[in-house]
């Protein structure tokens, strides 16, 4: 009962909102916020159930939805470890985000749009957490995607918001088109949607290696879409567009965590096809690298940071890859907080200054306290400083790299440690150091911002000691029970632990040295690789001018050239032409004149004696 | 209501309200207008009663009325519902509601006569999909497509002129098809049983020779086939649509269509099983056409009723491609997106008829930020445009849903090109949206007016209603049509087990 209204009171806020408080703002944040700090309040009590109980049983519950002969589809809702933990880093860090926004979309016009939307996402997020089938996953992964989508276009006059939206839906649809393959891969197998119904039979080995295999895959095609993971990485950057609450909690904390979470969902799968796994393990620690090496090359405050969220999804997707799904959850859980700090952080500056170029900024510190410091604080758990929360969840997963012979994977991790302090450092030093390059007053932020800032501070500070590895019952021996193939023994291991610090040492030290001191702008900006990441490898380039300009709209435009020219000018006309001339042609036998006929009818007769004469 | 001729009341009055409309003056137009809303909520009404009295538990014809009418011939005045039939007739009287509002305020000039042609179609399409007489069926047929002809010639738009006559000529040469593959089940059922009659559920119970079928299918699906329309028989369609005024668009997408794809599953499926069997994994290659050339051509265009037109084409492949899995699964969200694709595109088409009324072109390139203007008109663009590109929570998502359940089993190839073609159409949704609505807005539309006033917003709230309704809680469809597909269905393999027994 509980896990339905957490599920409904957020869409009636939506509804409520749209229909009846439009013209209230006041009102409107009011019923937005309320809704989703309910939910928190209500998701106490699961939450507590899981502290007392590690081992708790499921609770599923569910009505019908679809049911003809063959087809039976539910709606309904799955209380285990996994989605209590999810429902926990949804409902308090969305509720932090709303309460943060009613600062600062301040004065903007569509204030009721923007709570109605933030509604709507809630609603979809806690769809996609509590799902207990398949298609219910669909549904809500879609309807993320919408909210997604409304969010990202909200300032719906700049062409750039309208582009990023529609980048956005479209690059997430082609990632959902193998997710839902996927998900008929599966039902073709098994006859059923529902999670607990396809793991019994998985155990019981009741499907074909190969289909778990081709399952696997496809449906991680909707992680990479959602996750924002190579190739299809690129939406993400772009939904920047958005405002800067939306980028915290939509394109940081959780959205494009669900990807990791459809992992986790899933591991069961994963975990019999190890081939799979390797792809994942593959594509995530590519794009952790990838994504990072473009964060230090980019001068918007809020692209920094979206870069370093790819590359923390990256991150993690490589921790569901090696074997470390409970890793992964835990890097997920300290991330939301950190990097959801990170994005209202940085919108608290932009706030204050008025634009997002870093080379626009510096020397803010001493005007903006509460946001210097809990950006630092944040900085320091995203670059995994001991013993910040990103050092403890990081460490886990580059161990598990390590003890599964993941040594290439390692040093990747390894890598990606070092580029992230590198350019943290400089984003924290370029941004509220060295020389001052705004204009105006900046003055910080009020206090219905700055107090969500200074929580998540905290979090992002203590959190990770919940993954300790030498307490128990620690943050893994929670939620490991849904997770199959999550046992990788990821005890504390001093090598990793001493290395990881080393180069995050390293990359903070470097940083230091190339970006303490009065800039203009950067001083590697003549570089040949910054240049490459700037322009993020020209992946935008090549898939707008090849893949959709070329390719897409080429075959559109063939399509469309055969159908005016050959369909239409030729087949139809065409006919129509011939039935025309033939026309004409028996026109001339209808004279009119007697004799004409007489004679047509005499050698009609002729023939016809012939012809059965013959016979 | 016990006892009313239910569906006679729904089908007649249309007609009876033209006849009135006969007798009333040009210039009475607020009479003109009452008449037409009422005779079509009064068939809205009682379809929407059909919808819930229909006793599922009991399937079959239902609200059966039969008058016998030419003896000699087999010829009777005979109707009927199954759960097919049922979401269809709910269809069409959604579609004519909210399409006179929307003629309310597009139509200027001859407003008498444009109602009269349109509710005299509408007459035709509920003829159509409660007839149980072949006889009948094809008089309505013929009935629903012949108005096409002046509403398209006389209030239509740029090149009416050879869109009228090539829409006119191409479906009427499809009709003989249809009446030849008629004609022929007729005769040869009276051979059989030495009782000739044109009722279909006679007809129905007979299983024609395994060859024969096969022959006469054909030209019963393309017959048919050219109204759906299925590639490469389709192209006096999008042009039919940009060149028709708004609410005859609407019927026209909306209703007209699913008539060739309703005589495909009623008279072709329905009599000849084992045609179907033979034909429709055929069905399931051209419908691919449909679904991915028919999307990438309303992609290239910029004429926003083209778009449309092609979309709906597209989508009309995603009915094909539920009706060849011959299964009930892909079945039901065949009709089921009949009727989802219906109330969407007639939206579209309403929506779209609103921009052009006042601004007088429809390239996409002309607008840009009309949401300033119009932010009703915006968002009801939006929820259709998600609608067509399978949202869930709206109506259009589940039916196809079903029908890639359905088609995966059998057509696992189609149903990848079909789950692409969903990127397809939001492709060129979202960039209509983007270039018509979003971005800043220009001078030259400063003049648009938004719906505000009742009239006019109420039809798209009408439409928008239904899409979610049936998007939320879509059993309230599916559990009426799963009690005529189930038959059907079960009739199509039923047999093919039979004979293949017998081999």
């Amino acid at each position: 009962m509980v896990s339905w209204l957490i599920l409904f009171i957020p869409l009636i806020a939506a509804v409520l909102i749209t229909f009846v408080t439009r013209k209230q703002k006041d009102l409107s944040s009011y019923v937005s916020i309320g809704a989703v700090v309910l939910c928190f309040i209500l998701s106490i009590d699961p939450i507590l159930t899981l502290l007392k109980d590690p081992h708790m049983k499921p609770v599923e519950q569910g009505f019908s939805w679809i049911n003809i002969p063959g087809l039976h589809v539910e709606i309904g809702t799955l209380l285990d470890p996994l989605s209590i933990l999810m429902l926990f880093v949804v409902t308090f860090v969305g509720s932090l985000i709303h309460i943060y926004s009613r600062g600062y979309m301040h004065g903007e016009h569509g204030y009721s749009r923007f709570f109605a939307c933030m509604s709507l996402f809630i609603f979809s997020m806690l769809g996609i957490v509590l799902a207990n089938n398949f298609i219910q996953i669909y549904i809500f992964w879609e309807l993320v995607g919408l909210s997604s989508y409304l969010l990202i276009g909200y300032y719906f006059e700049k062409p750039s918001a309208s582009d990023a939206a529609k980048k956005a839906f479209l690059v997430n649809r082609v990632g959902d088109f193998g997710f839902i393959l996927g998900i008929f891969v599966l039902f073709q197998a098994t006859g059923t949607f529902n999670f607990i119904e396809i793991n019994h039979i998985l155990e019981k080995g009741g499907i074909p290696e190969s289909t778990i295999y081709i399952a696997a895959l496809l449906i991680f095609c909707g992680a990479i879409g959602k996750s924002a993971q190579f190739p299809l990485h690129v939406w993400l950057p772009d939904a920047m567009e958005g405002p800067t609450p939306v980028s915290a909690l939509i394109h940081a904390a959780t959205m494009v965590a669900a990807g990791v979470y459809l992992l986790a969902r899933t591991s069961l799968l994963y975990h019999f096809s190890p081939d799979a796994m390797e792809v994942v393990a593959y594509i995530g620690g590519f794009t952790a690298l990838l994504a990072a090496v473009i964060a230090v090359a980019q001068n918007d405050i809020k692209r920094v940071i979206a870069y370093s969220t790819l590359s923390s999804l990256g991150y993690m997707v490589m921790a569901m890859g090696v074997g470390g799904m409970t890793a992964g959850m835990f890097y997920l859980t300290t991330h939301a907080f950190f990097k959801a700090l990170l994005f209202l952080a940085a919108g608290s500056v932009i706030h204050a200054l008025h634009t997002q170029d870093i080379w626009e900024m510096g020397d803010v510190f001493k005007k903006l306290k509460t946001t210097g410091t809990t950006f630092i604080l944040g900085s320091l758990a995203m670059a995994g400083v001991f013993p910040f929360s990103g050092f403890w969840s990081k460490d886990e997963i580059l161990t598990i790299a390590f003890t599964s012979h993941h040594y290439f994977l390692f040093t990747i991790g390894i890598l990606v440690a070092f580029v992230s302090a590198f350019f943290m450092t400089r984003l924290v030093f370029v941004t509220f150091f060295g020389k001052g390059r705004y204009h105006g007053h900046p003055h910080e932020s009020p206090s219905v911002m700055t107090v969500p800032l200074v929580i998540l501070a905290f979090f992002a500070v203590v959190a990770g000691f919940a993954g300790m590895p030498w307490i128990e019952p620690n943050f893994g021996s929670y939620i490991a029970g849904p997770l199959h193939g999550g046992h990788g023994e990821h005890g504390f291991n001093l090598f990793v632990a001493g290395l990881s610090t080393a180069v995050v040492i390293a990359g903070i030290a470097l940083g230091y040295i190339v970006y303490c001191k009065e800039l203009k702008s950067d001083p590697l900006a003549k570089n040949v690789l910054y240049n490459l990441a700037h322009n993020k490898f020209y992946f935008d380039e090549f898939y707008d001018n090849i893949i959709v300009a070329k390719v897409y709209n080429g075959i559109g435009r063939i399509c469309n050239f055969a159908e005016v020219n050959f369909i239409i000018i030729f087949f139809v006309n065409g006919f129509a032409y011939l039935t025309r001339e033939t026309g004409k042609v028996l026109r001339l036998t209808t004279t009119g004149k007697l004799q004409h006929y007489a004679l047509v009818m005499v050698a009609g007769v002729v023939v016809l004696v012939l012809f059965f004469g013959v016979l | 209501m016990e006892g009313l001729p239910i569906l006679s009341i729904i089908m007649l009055s249309p007609l009876a309200a033209c006849i009135v409309l006969m007798f009333v003056k040009e210039e009475s137009i607020k009479l003109i207008r009452g008449i037409a809303v009422s005779a079509t909520s009064i068939s809205l009404m009682f379809a929407l009663y059909i919808l819930f009295a229909y006793d599922k538990a009991k399937g079959g014809y239902q609200f059966v009325e039969k008058i016998e009418w030419v003896k000699s011939l087999g010829i009777s005045y005979h109707l009927g519902v199954d759960g097919i039939s049922v979401a269809m007739v709910v269809l069409t009287s959604f579609v004519i509601f909210t399409g006179v509002f929307v003629s309310w305020v597009g139509i200027k000039h001859r407003i008498k006569e444009h109602y009269i042609f349109l509710l005299l179609l509408v007459s035709g399409v509920f003829g159509v999909f409660t007839s149980l007489d072949l006889v009948f069926f094809y008089l309505f047929y013929e009935l629903a497509v012949i108005p096409m002809y002046p509403l398209i010639g006389i209030w239509g738009s740029a090149n009416r002129e050879y869109a009228t006559m090539k829409l006119t000529l191409y479906l009427s040469f499809g009709a003989v098809f249809a009446l030849l593959g008629i004609l022929s089940i007729y005769f040869t059922a009276g051979q059989m049983t030495g009782q000739y009659t044109f009722d279909m559920t006679q007809i129905g119970k007979l299983s024609f020779e395994a060859n024969y079928q096969k022959w006469v299918f054909l030209p019963m699906l393309f017959g048919f086939g050219v109204l759906v329309p299925l590639a490469p028989f389709h192209s006096w369609s999008p042009i039919g649509h940009a060149a028709a005024p708004s609410a005859v668009s609407m019927l026209h997408a909306g209703v007209l269509m699913k008539l060739g794809a309703y005589g495909i599953i009623r008279i072709a499926m329905g009599l000849l099983p084992e045609g179907a069997q033979f034909w429709m994994p055929v069905v399931a290659v051209l419908c691919l056409i449909n679904i991915f050339y028919g999307g990438v051509v309303a992609m290239t265009r910029k004429d926003m009723k083209f778009m449309i037109g092609y979309s709906s084409s597209s989508h009309m492949g995603y009915v094909l491609l539920g009706m060849a899995t011959l299964n009930y699964i892909g079945m039901n969200g065949a009709v089921l997106l009949m009727f989802a694709h219906g109330i969407m595109t007639a939206l579209a088409f309403a929506l779209i008829g609103y921009v052009y009324d006042q601004a007088h072109t429809r390239m996409a390139y002309d607008f840009s930020g009309l949401a300033h203007k119009m932010p009703f008109i915006a968002v009801a663009f939006a929820v259709m445009g998600f609608a067509s590109s399978g949202l869930p929570g709206l109506a259009n998502f589940v039916s196809e849903l079903m029908i890639f359940i359905g088609a995966f089993r059998t057509y696992p190839f189609q149903t990848v090109i079909a789950v692409f073609g969903i990127i397809i159409t939001a492709t060129y949704m979202l960039r209509a949206l983007r270039n018509v609505f979003f971005c800043q807005s220009m001078p030259e539309w400063e003049h648009l007016k938004d719906a505000t006033t009742f009239v006019e917003r109420f039809p798209y709230i009408v439409l928008i209603a239904v899409l979610f309704i049936v998007g939320f809680y879509p059993a309230i469809l599916i559990d009426v049509i799963n009690t005529g597909v189930v038959p059907l269905v079960d009739k199509i393999n039923g047999v093919s087990t039979i004979a293949k027994a017998g081999m």
